[in-house]
């Protein structure tokens, strides 16, 4: 159905404001219960292998301790099928900073100090947690999707490998050719908001105030895992401190905190620390990415083979779709992809901002930008040359492509025509300046598990119930808009509800699909609501009120298009030609993200994507120290992420250009398509300033001074 | 051990540790949760409040040694039910996505101004001896530094804070 | 954190004998480090003696034309001092480009100068560590160590100190005046901290219960001209990779003295004795800069992972000269 526009598209201020600029929004370590215990948790200190011995003695005779819990007093859980959240139900480590237990205590200090006192014996066994190519165990994901839980052999349901034409006849054949391989390191989320589960039972029933991005995944895990009726478990969370994908996954922690509240029949508060988020909550996996392109005389790519080696746990599998970003990026008639796992001792990797993308679109990207110098072409003239008619893997059309018009819209903007195509050509005092193109791809799809409930108050006021989440990514706000347009009302008649699994079930903010899936089941149910008024209330909400639930319908064009949101993204790069440090003044991007919702909070993620692309390209790196097996920079001072000093100029801008399949907004995602280019645009740039290509992230200093960055 | 803290104008009397922070005082013990907890180590500025009208890290502050200090929170900011200008402004420039760090950049970017007011130089200052500080985009930048922001509003955070500082 | 008692001092000599009755104990002032290091469990002291309200809190001219800096004096207000931003500009630039804001104002003078070693490993309770527990070995040095030394490490440490201030103190002779158990004393700066040798664990030469009550600045002659420059992965809020200290006194395109000190390359502030050395006298050229660098340099045993501050140092140190010789007056 189409709606008519009035709150869509234009640039509300965030509803959840004033609340945040107070301090007043309620995040979940904040929710006000009786009596809360504080949880502090015992991670184990080697990488594999078993415990053997605890002695909980000390910890235990601390004044205040409530109780120390281990796998020997552990209840046990219903399920244990999913091996993250099976906390507690074994002796064994498969990974260094499990969780091996947990003390509980009247106070946070108390349960900390306790923490330290235990003693723990282990039976260590090697283990190994080098991501090398040529590892003799690599494999080829078979049941990955969605956590394992669906169907499909890549995390996002994709198949592991593709092949079209005949790569390898086509790149011996090719007269023009590029074979490089690119490296990305562990990244780790970090939002600013540490992960935290505040959990109570009240009979046989359980509800936990909990970071997530979902909760009616988070209840479902939970449910699961301790064996009981959904409908016994509340997942409460309105409010998110940033999560990036970290909190997609209820993880380990939230079933501690719930295990350790049904010990001591209370509250238990179980806030992270900032270190502990570094083993427990996932984080981005590293990868070691082949490229190799082909192309004729005339700058036409003829093959394209992006290989990929990416880590996984051998905990639990995940594989993470690194290269399904090249299937449907450029023509060319031969191309392939694969997938191959690394199975190391460390922690469950998950999903980040554009898992897969981000490091996959840095790679290709890259490429890119070698084999546009090696045809003497324009980056962006080159890009242009080889895009595609139609989605070059399936032959099927996008549901809407603009990249060219990004691309051509963004070098104007950017001022490209200035650049001239010889690197290590310009230079201001002490620094070399360059600049850089990439473009962006995220899929755009609409995940099922929506239902909206609205009701329609005589009095003109709607209240709109749907558990979706937001991040900070503008839900609140946003969704109040399609609601307003949906239900002919003002944004001030609507009272949306989120966050909280009392609510109708929602899908995860994730994917890119939050808004697209949420915003379909309530458009679809306010019409239902409407054509409910007109055909059984003469067009007027009866005294009572009346109330309309319904379900996301399914979209009949997802079978038949393929869709993305797409990009460009513009870096302009000063290395110091001394310490090679890398500043970055300017970034400019122009996306294709279908119908825009809220232009300000929408910029304001997609802004935030490419800051966050920004601190992937220069800064980020979880370092680990093969010989414990562990992320030994865990922390904000040792693992940088951008800070105000280090992000210049920003600019988002978009093709105004709805989207006619997506969904009834004819929106785009625009979560994370951001991220995705970034690192390889400043890349591309860091290679003009100075000659140096750097294929392995993050772009450090020293990758700039090994080779003189000037000649004398 | 019991101990009184002024904070955002009034007396509170509450129950530490000699180990408790600052931070934990007001959050914990006291449900004053505008500060918030990002890493407890002074590496990303969520606590920031104002001690004796300065910006400082709660974290790492313990409240036994504050007992004397005037303390401000975001939330004392806003007098009465009005915002005060530097949180109207965050509004308007959309300076905040998950508004987790938001309390912290808005009292550091206060007490900010305050100090360039008071002419102290930063490290990215042409003069550091000139008798005034023009806040550019880069002096605020470098002022701000010790607030991280992971939602990446930084360039949306600058100028509202320029805005309040025109004014 | 373990439990532990807090006092609040009344007069310096009051803090030195309440700590001089704990062995475990130690004075705390603006806490940014030892709260930090308290909360790892890095740190376990059973008493704290707060300092931070002594009356050292003042900046005073002597005399004889030193600047007495009071130890509590703050980060940020040292920096803010007019007198130190004309005629020190090196010491208000490290400060300025140490930390935050919000840090600088809670961290004191004589608390700067005791701050600890950022290695992960002396940080991580989970691994061994020669400084943290003596014995336990380093896994440092065969390990993740790209901020760590180059100059002056041993087999049991390659820890830096992560001081900024300290380096620019380095370069101006400063002088740390300190009281303790057996009366007041002064300890060159220089001479305050100590290469790790066997006995890693020791960061400084003060013995327990020493305070810090001032560090003293010796005038500089009119026409020297002083400069840190810094170099680290954020534009902002990171510890130093490298960092260069210089004090410049030109004279007809010479150098007439010179003071270099180096931050980020050793367990103390690195006092480039040798390049100074070269210096003295020569043409303030790029060229005899480069040299003074280098046969600085040529003491310099890099890691596996940080052979590149060998460069850095050398680029940063030519640079930071030629831009202080090149200076209008």
């Amino acid at each position: 159905m189409s709606v008519i526009s009035h709150a869509v598209g234009t640039p509300l201020d965030r509803l959840d404001g004033p609340d945040k600029v107070k301090g007043a929004a309620v995040y979940a370590a904040e929710h006000p219960v009786d009596r809360p215990a504080y949880l502090y948790p015992l991670q184990a200190t080697i990488a594999v292998g078993r415990v053997i011995a605890l002695d909980t003695a000390a910890a235990g005779a601390e004044p205040d301790v409530l109780a120390v819990l281990t796998h020997r007093n552990a209840p046990r859980l219903a399920s244990a099928h999913d091996a993250e959240l099976a906390v507690l139900q074994s002796d064994e480590v498969a990974y260094r900073g499990q969780i091996i237990g947990g003390v509980i205590a009247e106070t946070p200090e108390t349960a900390r100090h306790a923490a330290h006192l235990v003693r723990v014996t282990y039976a260590e066994r090697a283990h190994d947690v080098a991501l090398r190519p040529d590892r003799d165990d690599l494999y080829k994901p078979l049941n990955a999707a969605f956590f394992c839980r669906g169907g499909g052999e890549l995390m996002d349901g994709s198949p592991a490998d593709s092949a079209v034409g005949d790569v390898d006849a086509a790149l011996a054949a090719a007269e023009v050719r590029l074979d490089a391989t690119y490296t990305t390191p562990i990244n780790h989320h970090n939002p600013m908001e540490p992960h935290t589960a505040v959990a109570l039972w009240s009979d046989d029933e359980l509800t936990v105030y909990c970071s997530t991005q979902g909760v009616t995944l988070s209840r479902d895990l939970l449910a699961t895992v301790f064996g009981l009726d959904p409908r016994r478990v509340r997942v409460v969370c309105p409010h998110v401190g940033g999560a990036f994908g970290s909190k997609v996954y209820c993880h380990s922690y939230a079933v501690l905190a719930a295990m350790a509240a049904q010990i001591v029949h209370r509250p238990v508060k179980f806030a992270l620390t900032r270190r502990q988020m570094f083993s427990l909550v996932g984080y981005r996996p590293a990868t070691v990415q082949r490229i190799r392109l082909g192309a004729d005389p005339g700058g036409r790519l003829t093959a394209i083979a992006h290989d990929v080696v990416v880590q996984t746990a051998k905990a639990k599998g995940y594989a993470e779709q690194v290269a399904v970003c090249t299937r449907c990026m450029y023509a060319a008639p031969h191309r392939r992809t694969t997938h191959r796992l690394a199975p190391l001792d460390l922690p469950v990797p998950t999903i980040m901002r554009a898992p897969g993308q981000a490091q996959g679109m840095f790679a290709l990207e890259s490429a890119m930008d070698e084999m546009a110098i090696a045809c003497g072409l324009d980056p962006v003239e080159f890009r242009i040359r080889n895009e595609p008619g139609v989605d070059p893997e399936t032959g099927r059309p996008f549901s809407s492509r603009h990249l060219v018009d990004c691309l051509r819209d963004g070098a104007r903007r950017f001022g490209w025509d200035r650049r001239g195509p010889v690197s290590r050509a310009r230079r201001e005092g002490a620094w070399l300046v360059g600049t850089g193109v990439s473009a962006s791809t995220h899929p755009s799809p609409r995940f099922a598990g929506n239902t909206t409930t609205i009701r329609a108050g005589p009095d003109g006021r709607h209240t709109v119930l749907i558990a979706a989440a937001d991040l900070g990514t503008g839900t609140w706000t946003a969704l109040t808009q399609i609601a307003a347009d949906a239900l002919g009302v003002t944004v001030d008649e609507v009272e949306l509800r989120i966050g909280d699994t009392a609510l109708p079930p929602a899908s995860p903010a994730g994917g890119s699909a939050g808004i697209d899936s949420w915003g379909t089941s309530v458009v679809e149910t306010a019409g239902r609501l409407r054509a409910l008024i007109d055909s059984h209330h003469g067009g007027v909400v009866p005294p009572q009120g009346l109330e309309v639930t319904s379900d996301m319908p399914d979209n009949p064009d997802a079978a038949h298009y393929a869709m993305h949101s797409f990009g460009a993204q513009f870096a302009e790069v000063r290395v110091h030609a001394d310490t090679g440090e890398v500043r970055v003044p300017r970034l400019l991007g122009v996306f294709d993200a279908g119908r825009v919702i809220n232009p300000k909070t929408a910029r304001s993620q997609l802004l935030g994507g490419m800051t966050m692309g920004l601190s992937m390209a220069l800064h980020e790196q979880g370092v680990v120290d093969p010989r414990f097996g562990h992320v030994v920079n865990g922390d904000l001072a040792e693992y940088h992420i951008a800070s105000h000093a280090d992000v210049g100029s920003v600019e988002a801008y978009w093709v105004e250009a709805e989207d006619p399949h997506t969904n009834p907004m004819g929106s785009k995602g625009i979560g994370e398509v951001g991220i995705v280019g970034t690192a390889a645009a400043i890349a591309n740039a860091v290679h003009h300033a100075t000659g140096i290509r750097v294929r392995d992230l993050p772009i450090t200093l020293d990758k700039l001074l090994r080779q003189p960055v000037v000649e004398e | 051990m019991e101990i009184t803290l002024r904070v955002d104008g009034q007396e509170r009397r509450l129950v530490v540790d000699t180990r408790t922070s600052l931070l934990d005082a007001l959050r914990e013990r006291l449900g004053i949760t505008s500060p918030k907890k990002g890493c407890d180590h002074g590496q990303c500025g969520a606590c920031t409040v104002l001690l004796g009208g300065r910006r400082a890290l709660s974290c790492l502050a313990l409240a036994v040694a504050y007992e004397d200090a005037e303390i401000v929170t975001a939330a004392g900011l806003a007098e009465g039910g009005d915002l005060h200008p530097m949180q109207r402004s965050f509004i308007d420039h959309d300076a905040l996505q998950c508004g987790y760090c938001t309390p912290g950049q808005i009292v550091s970017a206060v007490g900010m101004l305050a100090e360039a007011e008071a002419g102290w130089p930063s490290a990215v200052s042409a003069d550091p001896d000139a008798d005034e500080v023009v806040l550019d985009d880069a002096e605020i930048a470098e002022r701000m530094s010790g607030n991280l922001c992971r939602c990446g509003a930084y360039v949306n955070i600058r100028p509202a804070i320029a805005e309040v500082a025109r004014r | 954190m373990k439990p532990f008692r807090y006092q609040r001092a009344r007069d310096v000599r009051g803090a030195v004998d309440m700590l001089a009755q704990a062995p475990h104990g130690a004075f705390l002032a603006g806490g940014t480090n030892l709260v930090d290091l308290m909360r790892l469990g890095v740190a376990t002291p059973d008493l704290l003696v707060d300092v931070r309200r002594l009356a050292c809190d003042r900046i005073e001219e002597l005399p004889d034309g030193t600047l007495r800096i009071g130890a509590t004096v703050s980060n940020s207000e040292l920096a803010a001092d007019r007198r130190v931003r004309r005629r020190y500009p090196v010491l208000s630039q490290a400060l300025l480009s140490g930390a935050s804001g919000q840090l600088r104002n809670l961290a004191t003078t004589g608390g700067n100068l005791l701050q600890r070693t950022r290695c992960v490993y002396f940080q991580d309770l989970t691994t061994p560590c020669n400084k943290r527990e003596p014995g336990s070995g380093c896994p440092a040095r065969e390990g993740y160590h790209r901020e760590l030394a180059i100059l002056g490490w041993s087999q049991a440490c390659v820890a830096t100190h992560p001081s900024d201030m300290a380096v620019a103190l380095a370069a101006l002779d400063a002088v740390v005046r300190t009281r303790g158990p057996d009366g007041e004393r002064a300890v060159p700066l220089t001479e305050l901290h100590r290469l790790p040798g066997d006995e890693p664990e020791r960061d400084t030469v003060l013995r327990h219960g020493e305070l810090i009550t001032a560090v003293d600045l010796p005038p500089l002659p009119p026409a020297a001209r002083s400069g840190y420059r810094k170099v680290r992965d954020r534009a902002s809020y990171a510890f130093a990779l490298v960092s260069v200290a210089a004090v410049v006194e030109p004279a007809d395109g010479a150098v007439r003295d010179v003071r270099i000190a180096l931050g980020g390359v050793a367990h103390k502030p690195w006092r480039a004795s040798t390049a100074e050395q070269a210096l003295r006298g020569a043409p303030a050229t790029a060229e005899r800069f480069r040299a003074a660098a280098e046969a600085e340099l040529s003491a310099a045993r890099p890691l596996a992972g940080n052979a590149f501050k060998i460069p850095l140092v050398c680029n940063t140190l030519v640079a930071t000269l030629v831009g202080l010789a090149d200076e209008p007056p």
